[in-house]
């Protein structure tokens, strides 16, 4: 029992925020600009590299240099879209599609040839988890994950709720046409879209990076889950994101827990696959995910 | 000429070739049918474990020794390649090709767990070796030739079919359904079906190529499904080439393999550190060219031609293409 606890639950928890946190970015790339961004990946790989390099200059921590992370990472995102995305406004979506893929390869060839393939760390050092009541281990980074992941979830939801552009994003996602007629600003919803998807992305990255490592390929092995919870949850629904978030981070590391026999149930070497088979299964039964989301 | 130049113009055309297969594939998919297919290494892939995996010799390594004829193998590897294509078609062909490039993505990344954690069947991440070459008894070039013209050969046949189906109705419906899906449904015509059409034969190409791969390089391994060299490649050849254009698909393939094989050359030369970090920003220029076709010159190098429809006697000559 502690050990499913221990070791499947908490990290699902884990796992299952830091993919919310992409996935909210995603919807609402996908809700309002209409096409699914195959670079939303590797933002989230930039803002690890960034929050590293942030470490290495001023020593502090990386929750410190989080909102600089964020900030610099938003600041590349407005850039693509400005030289890379906005060229396609008036295209057909399926152009953006190419150039989000091809732009996948070019962030990611960037970051490779700036800060190389070799892992890095962004704490150094093992930290011990605390021991409650002589069983449960609860690792003081990932309460301070999913206590970030939380705090930036309930910033959206204000931010969404109760002002004017968050509500201005919902009514372009809803419906363009009549968000436009109503005098709403289309390239101002557009970069509040990028700005609140990159600096979630980001933050996604370097959480991720917290629990794990910062690597070069770590936000492709996130865009999968990513797109599965997005699906999951319902295209254009952040609420919708942050339950898929939370349901295949759990199903991924709860699938390989020994749930019958010793044997863990599912490979960990397949763990990867839970979020794909997800996802097909959403495609066949509801395409419109759980939230009733869009489907194109 | 330089015997090893001699040697390298026929890898680079072999190569190239096979590059021209791929993208004759993705033009099926893309050019005419309009379908994203993000994860043409899987299907790459399937064909080259396929083959691999049925022509060579008994080993204990990985399963094997089934010793079949190359032409069955080959056969074999485009019906796996098939099965699955129409599967993924199944769940995605009815939503908008957002959803295709997603879940082709996926099947390209499963494909390669499976690779990797099924070591009984694949050898896993040490890969498939000795694979067995056609004519590799043969001496000196006439080796290398005799592959290369099989697959010039291939290339040439794939092209003739294409340009047959492409002037037919089948070829005619597929371009309508890419302008103007709702008009062709209203014309009673099956969309899904001929979209599936599109989307199986494309990834069966996409097959056949990784099956020539793996016996051309006599060894496979799960980074032959590396989404970097296979998929994004093939994009650029077809869309710097000239999408919905087969001559096209076949330029761009050649032109962006030899620009991509010599820029390698040329960094292999620097110092290793360089060299690494060189390697990264072909890439980034590989993907800038892409994003410039894309904006600036969206028809690529030979642009669509449409075939000409059947004259009128009353009204002489037609206007075509756009």
């Amino acid at each position: 029992m502690s050990d499913l606890i221990n070791f499947h639950l908490i990290p699902g928890l884990v796992l299952g925020s830091i993919y919310a946190l992409g996935a909210i970015g995603l919807t609402l790339t996908f809700g309002i600009l209409r096409f699914a961004n195959f670079a939303h990946g590797e933002t989230m790989t930039l803002g690890a590299y960034f929050a590293w390099t942030l470490i290495q200059l001023t020593g502090w921590h990386p929750v410190a240099v989080l909102p600089m992370a964020m900030g610099l990472t938003v600041l590349v995102a407005l850039g693509i879209d400005r030289g890379f995305y906005k060229p396609f406004r008036a295209s057909a979506t399926i152009m953006l599609v190419i150039a989000s893929f091809g732009m996948m390869l070019m962030v990611r060839s960037v970051i490779q040839f700036i800060w190389g393939v070799q892992v890095k760390a962004l704490m150094p050092g093992i930290q011990m988890p605390v021991v409650l009541f002589d069983w449960l281990r609860i690792s003081p980074k990932h309460l301070m994950i999913v206590g970030f992941a939380l705090l930036l979830m309930f910033a959206v939801h204000y931010l969404l709720t109760y002002t004017k552009i968050g509500k201005a994003m919902r009514a372009m996602s809803d419906s363009p046409e009549l968000a436009r007629l109503t005098g709403i600003n289309t390239e101002s919803v557009i970069r509040a879209t990028w700005i609140i998807g990159a600096a979630l992305a980001a933050a996604a990255g370097v959480l991720l990076a917290l629990d794990t490592h910062v690597h070069t390929m770590m936000g492709f092995k996130l865009l999968l889950p990513v797109f599965a919870a997005t699906i999951l949850g319902g295209i254009g629904r952040p609420y919708g994101a942050v339950a898929g978030g939370l349901v295949i981070g759990l199903a991924e590391e709860l699938s390989s827990y020994n749930w019958i026999g010793t044997e863990p149930l599912l490979n960990p070497g397949y763990k990867a696959g839970v979020a794909f088979a997800i996802m097909v299964v959403m495609l066949i039964w509801r395409p419109s995910g759980l939230f009733k989301g869009k489907v194109y | 000429m330089d015997y090893g130049i001699f040697l390298y113009v026929i890898s680079l055309l072999t190569m190239g070739g096979i590059y021209a297969i791929l993208a004759l594939g993705l033009n099926i998919q893309w050019g005419f049918t309009g379908l994203f297919n993000a994860g043409i290494a899987g299907f790459y892939a399937i064909g080259a474990y396929v083959s691999a995996i049925l022509t060579t010799a008994p080993t204990a390594r990985h399963l094997g020794g089934y010793e079949m004829p190359y032409p069955v193998a080959w056969i074999a590897s485009m019906v796996v390649a098939g099965i699955i294509a129409w599967g993924v078609g199944k769940i995605c062909l009815r939503l908008r090709s957002d959803y295709l490039a997603i879940a082709t993505i996926g099947i390209a990344e499963i494909f390669r767990l499976i690779l990797k954690n099924e070591t009984w069947a694949t050898n896993g991440p040490r890969g498939v070796s000795m694979v067995p070459k056609p004519f590799e008894s043969l001496p000196g070039p006439w080796n290398q030739l005799a592959f290369l013209a099989i697959v010039l050969i291939t290339v040439a046949l794939i092209y003739l079919a294409l340009e047959k189906a492409r002037k037919a109705p089948w070829g005619r419906v597929m371009t309508a359904i890419r302008e103007n899906e709702p008009a062709v449904r209203a014309a009673g015509k099956n969309v899904e079906r001929f979209r599936m059409e599109g989307f199986v034969f494309g990834s069966m190409l996409m097959a056949l190529a990784g099956a020539y791969t793996a016996h051309y390089l006599k060894f496979i391994d799960p980074n032959a499904t590396d989404p970097l060299a296979a998929t994004f490649l093939v994009w650029v050849m077809l869309i710097v080439g000239g999408s919905a254009n087969n001559k096209g698909a076949i330029l761009g393939a050649f032109l962006i393999w030899t620009i991509w094989s010599a820029t390698e050359i040329l960094t292999s030369r620097l110092p290793d550190e360089l060299a690494i970090r060189t390697a990264y920003v072909r890439m980034f220029l590989i993907g800038l060219l892409l994003q410039i076709v894309l904006q600036k010159f969206p028809q690529g190098i030979l642009p669509e031609q449409r075939p000409k429809p059947p004259a009128r006697p009353a009204t002489g000559p037609v206007e075509t293409g756009d």
